[in-house]
């Protein structure tokens, strides 16, 4: 079960704003798939191992080697708001 | 009230002079135009993936050898996620509970860890005030996105203002002379933040921290702790508690501010890098690092100490290899004198007159051979001249070079070694300086000054100050 | 015409080096068909001029669709979402280099689930992608595109990705060969990333032969992604002609699941062919596997919601509520760019990741991996494949699960087990079924488990099978 309060929380961590339909459905929604995932919560799994990587790999490094740069038109052509050679974005908020 | 004492603790940053970034080949850049060292993995472009810089790893476990830090036998990358335009996969790649380095110690701190990480982009903030509040918008700039860096945290075992900026530069010149960083705090190749915070002298527990951001000189450091100090200690001594936040040094005023906390701290998130596998450093790894560490700072003040020299001489000596070198070369020449002495020379007199000179580079660098300075503290020593005379040989040395005994023929210097003859002289400045001897005779013994004076310029130099004290003592 | 079009990528392959087949001719037929798209299956189709950085002359190999999931060097790449509407990235992916390098040029770019989050394609800012068996039914997801196209005659082989499933389910649902490789066989780098963990790049064909070409055309390490190893020995076309000697283990827990009953009568036809085939059926346990997609549901989400964290409205992308501050143009971006499963899978792995439930959610699903991965191991100790159905049910109607997403997740239940242990499965048409609720009869899917980077193994068993049952049903034979 989840709380309309921590939906709120969440959706602030995640940079999401929710409709307040939305954050009714997502109560909704979030509550009934976690009452299910909740389930692995009563498993015994003491001494077990978390997964933390899949490939049993180690040390896979990249010689120190410079490799070629975006050209920096190539670099902006997808931002958004270009401007003097750099990426432009509305500043956090004056307090 | 019992008596508050300080405790600090340093986070400092290395930016790492590899040639490129931590996760991609991007070269690092110093002054470019912005953006011009990017690519679709430092822009985080959607699909990208990164791998680690071999040479940073290296580094890092340098770092940590000279640290004296227990090297992790396996650590992983963890993702710390956080939204923001210097952030562009909105999480750093760090390490969190399992860094590549452990508990260590340099000189008298303790080290708690070591670890790898990237470097944010850079945020110019552009508006009408140009200052962050109140500005319009952020232009970034990715160049140095990805740049490694190793972040090193101390236990808080600093207790002042001073101790804390010298340890800083203990550290920083270690971590210069392992050749893995500029470490320049202007450039901002070393950072370097503080956690302070106070307790009563004895108490073993901690009081609450403030942290502290933005110096970026070893001065600016030490006024930023000392102010911070001062700041706590007024507010405890009042009945006040010190909430924990962060401060901002301003070194134009050289005040703290409080930095607006974010609506609530940060909640990183951090869970192990799926895009990484674990670092294990081979026994190769590890023994070409330990080969690579040069005698480190810490090493050679002990080694000097040992050898009879003070700490804060050995310290000056320590800090510059070269001049270090030197040093060695002069004592290896000067057999038997001692080492003290000679340390002396280079770090006070030696150093003294190429300032004078204003001759550039050190002591390594100047005419002066090391044959021809440890000679030279011979005559001193053996009392062939006076000190004041070897000043004057030293001079013309670092200006001319060559050998201190022509010189000292040339110039007339040698010491007078006729006592008849400066008995003779010594008579003839008592009798010239009556009023003196009288004020000697009445018991006020600065007068002898006068006397000794006159036999100087008589002497030009040459007589041996001691010895002339002596005559005229015996004389009265 | 239509001859060419019949020709498997593995037959076109072998008659183009024969000289026999014109390699334009073929990839012109190709695009031709393409064109005809009624499924909404492509987002993008290209020819020579168009495809710029990503052209490459029709030569040896048979002409592919590629999920939009790819990054391909100035074509448009959108992931099935809002937030890259006509995003072309500046850089291709290392499957599709290997492709391009290959010779098969590239017919377009299909339609998925957005970000590759669904079970039935209905996820895409695009629209959905219809079932060539029926029109009002989903392809599955989320390669729905994927499995359309070579379902629907619209292309002869793609590739697609599957992070829990969403290769084998849409090959099942669209009667077609779907392989998830090894975790590591294949390059990520270039794939957008949905679950790093578990996300792998894979062929979906018509046959599998196909299928085992197209595999070894893509597998290999990659300097550019550390987790990948590629298969050792690599990968041969198979040849296997009977099952004996080889044992497939059917899970007893298959016995508590509720699954529809026709699925479940061509699963066991399909055991006894095996039978018939000289392989034998045992039993093995998989006692974790039912916590297969409570594990999965926490693991992928976490991931994602790491891994669409950059889609910031800065660099790249769409940018909305750029006159706000920060946070505003944040959340205005990312809530008019996402689409509802996004934002709910977002929110799900924020919390699972969050302060205070890190031990109990994220970290507790990473100890459930261990044990599935245990269970396999276990398994595989006593038998060489594990089989199941692929999907619990056939084609579903469109609309008909997107008002319960638990219920949508449960599409992957069979599927999701192979996913968290990092092994290979295949889902290879094993039969028709006619709907739950009645209807035409639908493609059933069988799905075969093998060991880690035993791929060469598990196509050898997976051809002889399939030639075993001989499923040569076609989308549109069924009318009436």
């Amino acid at each position: 079960m989840i709380e309309r309060e921590q939906v709120l929380h969440v959706a602030k961590l995640a940079r999401l704003r929710l409709s307040d339909e939305e954050v009714e459905r997502m109560v909704g929604e979030l509550s009934g798939i976690l009452d299910h995932v909740d389930r692995i919560g009563n498993l015994d799994l003491e001494g077990v191992e978390p997964t933390s990587h899949v490939v049993a790999l180690e040390n896979v490094l990249r010689a120190d080697e410079p490799r070629p740069s975006l050209p920096r038109d190539v670099a902006l052509a997808s931002a958004p708001e270009p401007q003097d050679g750099a990426f432009r974005a509305p500043s956090p908020q004056a307090e | 009230m019992a008596d508050l004492e300080a405790v600090i603790g340093l986070e400092i940053h290395v930016q790492l002079a590899t040639r490129t970034k931590m996760f991609c080949g991007c070269e690092l850049s110093f002054g470019d135009e912005p953006n011009v060292h990017t690519c679709p993995i430092c822009l985080a472009h959607p699909g990208v993936l990164p791998v680690p810089n071999e040479q940073a790893i290296r580094y890092a476990l340098q770092i940590g050898l000279a640290l004296g830090c227990e090297i992790a036998p396996r650590s992983i990358f963890h993702r710390k996620n956080y939204f923001y335009p210097d952030s562009p996969k909105a999480y750093q790649i760090s390490q969190y509970d399992i860094p590549i380095c452990g508990p260590g110690r340099l000189g008298d701190v303790r080290i708690h860890r070591a670890h790898l990480e990237e470097d944010a982009a850079k945020t110019i903030h552009v508006g009408a005030s140009g200052r962050i509040h109140g500005s319009d918008a952020s232009l970034v700039d990715f160049n140095r996105g990805g740049t490694p860096l190793v972040e090193i945290v101390t236990e808080p075992d600093l207790r002042g203002a001073a101790e804390a900026a010298e340890w800083a530069r203990l550290l920083r010149e270690t971590v210069r002379q392992l050749g893995v960083s500029d470490v320049n705090m202007e450039e901002g190749s070393l950072r370097v933040d503080a956690n302070v915070s106070v307790r009563p002298a004895g108490s073993e527990e901690l009081g609450t921290k403030t942290e502290l951001k933005n110096m970026n000189s070893f001065r600016f450091l030490q006024r930023g702790v000392e102010a911070e100090l001062a700041r706590q200690r007024e507010l405890v001594e009042a009945g006040g508690t010190v909430t924990q936040e962060t401060l901002h040094f301003d070194p134009a005023s050289g005040t703290l501010t409080p930095l607006r906390s974010k609506e609530e701290a940060h909640d990183y998130r951090y869970f192990p890098e799926p895009d990484l596998v674990p670092l294990a450093p081979t026994e190769e790894m590890l023994r070409e690092a330990r080969e690579a560490l040069p005698e480190l700072p810490v090493a050679r003040i002990a080694r000097y100490e040992e050898m009879g020299v003070p700490g804060d001489v050995a310290l000056t000596l320590a800090t510059d290899p070269r001049t270090a070198g030197y040093f060695e070369n002069v004592v290896e020449e000067a057999d038997g004198i001692e080492p003290r002495v000679l340390a002396n020379w280079v770090t006070g007199e030696l150093a003294a007159a190429l300032r004078q000179a204003e001759v550039e580079g050190g002591a390594a660098d100047s005419r002066v051979s090391p044959p021809s300075l440890a000679a030279l503290v011979r005559f001193v020593q053996e009392k062939k001249i006076s000190h004041g005379s070897g000043k004057i040989v030293l001079a013309a040395m670092v200006v001319e070079g060559g050998d201190p005994a022509a010189i000292i023929e040339r110039e007339g210097l040698a010491q007078m070694s006729d006592s008849g003859e400066l008995e003779a002289i010594v008579e003839k400045a008592m009798a010239e300086n009556a009023d003196a001897v009288e004020k000697i005779r009445e018991g006020n013994g600065k007068a002898i000054g006068a006397i000794v004076g006159a036999v100087m310029r008589e002497t030009k130099g040459r007589a041996d100050g001691g010895e002339v004290n002596r005559i005229i003592r015996e004389k009265l | 015409m239509t001859d060419l079009l019949d020709l498997t990528a593995l037959e076109a392959r072998e008659a183009m080096a024969a000289g026999d087949l014109d390699a334009a001719e073929y990839t012109a037929a190709w695009r031709q068909a393409a064109a005809g798209d009624d499924l909404n299956a492509y987002l993008w189709q290209g020819d020579g001029e168009e495809a710029g950085a990503i052209a490459v002359e029709a030569g040896r190999t048979a002409p592919i669709a590629v999920k939009d999931i790819f990054c391909t060097e100035g074509v448009p790449t959108t992931a099935g979402s809002r937030i890259l509407e006509g995003y072309r990235p500046p850089y291709t992916s290392t499957a599709v280099r290997r492709l391009l390098e290959a010779g098969a040029p590239v017919l377009g770019k299909t339609n998925m689930d957005e970000f590759a989050m669904g079970s039935s394609n209905e996820n895409s800012a695009y629209g959905p992608v219809l079932n060539p068996w029926d029109r009002e039914r989903v392809p599955g997801g989320s390669s729905g595109g994927s499995a359309a196209v070579v379902a629907g005659g619209l292309a002869p082989w793609s590739i697609g990705t599957d992070t829990g499933g969403s290769i084998r389910q849409p090959a099942a649902f669209c009667g077609i060969v779907g392989l998830k490789p090894t975790y590591g066989a294949i390059s990520r780098y270039g794939m957008i990333a949905f679950a790093s963990s578990l996300d792998q790049c894979g062929p979906l064909t018509r046959t599998v032969k196909d299928a085992a070409l197209l595999l070894g055309i893509l597998q290999g390490g990659d300097p550019c992604d550390s987790t990948s190893v590629g298969i050792e020995g690599g990968v041969s076309l198979p040849d296997r002609e009977d099952l004996s000697g080889l044992r497939f283990g059917v899970p007893k827990e298959l016995a508590d699941y509720d699954f529809d009953a026709g699925v479940r009568e061509v699963f066991e036809q399909t055991l006894r062919k095996i039978e018939e085939l000289g392989g034998e059926i045992a039993e093995v346990s998989l006692p974790s596997s039912e916590h297969g997609i409570s594990a999965y549901y926490v693991i992928a989400p976490a991931e994602a919601s790491s891994n669409l964290a950059r889609y910031d409205g800065v660099r790249y992308g769409m940018r909305r509520g750029g006159d706000g501050d920060l946070i505003e143009m944040y959340e205005t971006t990312r809530s008019e760019g996402f689409g509802p499963e996004v934002k709910r899978r977002i929110m799900l792995g924020t919390y699972a990741l969050s302060s205070g439930y890190y031990e109990a959610y994220y970290g507790q699903a990473q100890k459930v991996r261990t044990r599935i991965a245990q269970d396999f191991a276990g398994a595989f100790a006593d038998v060489d494949f594990v089989v199941t159905p692929t999907a619990p049910s056939v084609a579903f109607k469109l609309g008909e699960k997107t008002d319960d997403p638990l219920a949508m997740y449960l599409n992957d239940f069979f599927t999701v087990p192979m996913s968290l242990a990092g092994i290979p499965a295949i889902s290879i048409p094993a039969g028709l079924a006619a709907p739950e609720g009645g209807g035409p009869q639908l493609p059933v899917g069988f799905q075969i488990a093998a060991p880690a980077f035993a791929e060469q193994r598990l196509l050898d068993a997976a051809y002889a099978l399939e030639q075993g049952i001989g499923f040569d049903a076609r989308p549109g034979d069924a009318d009436g």
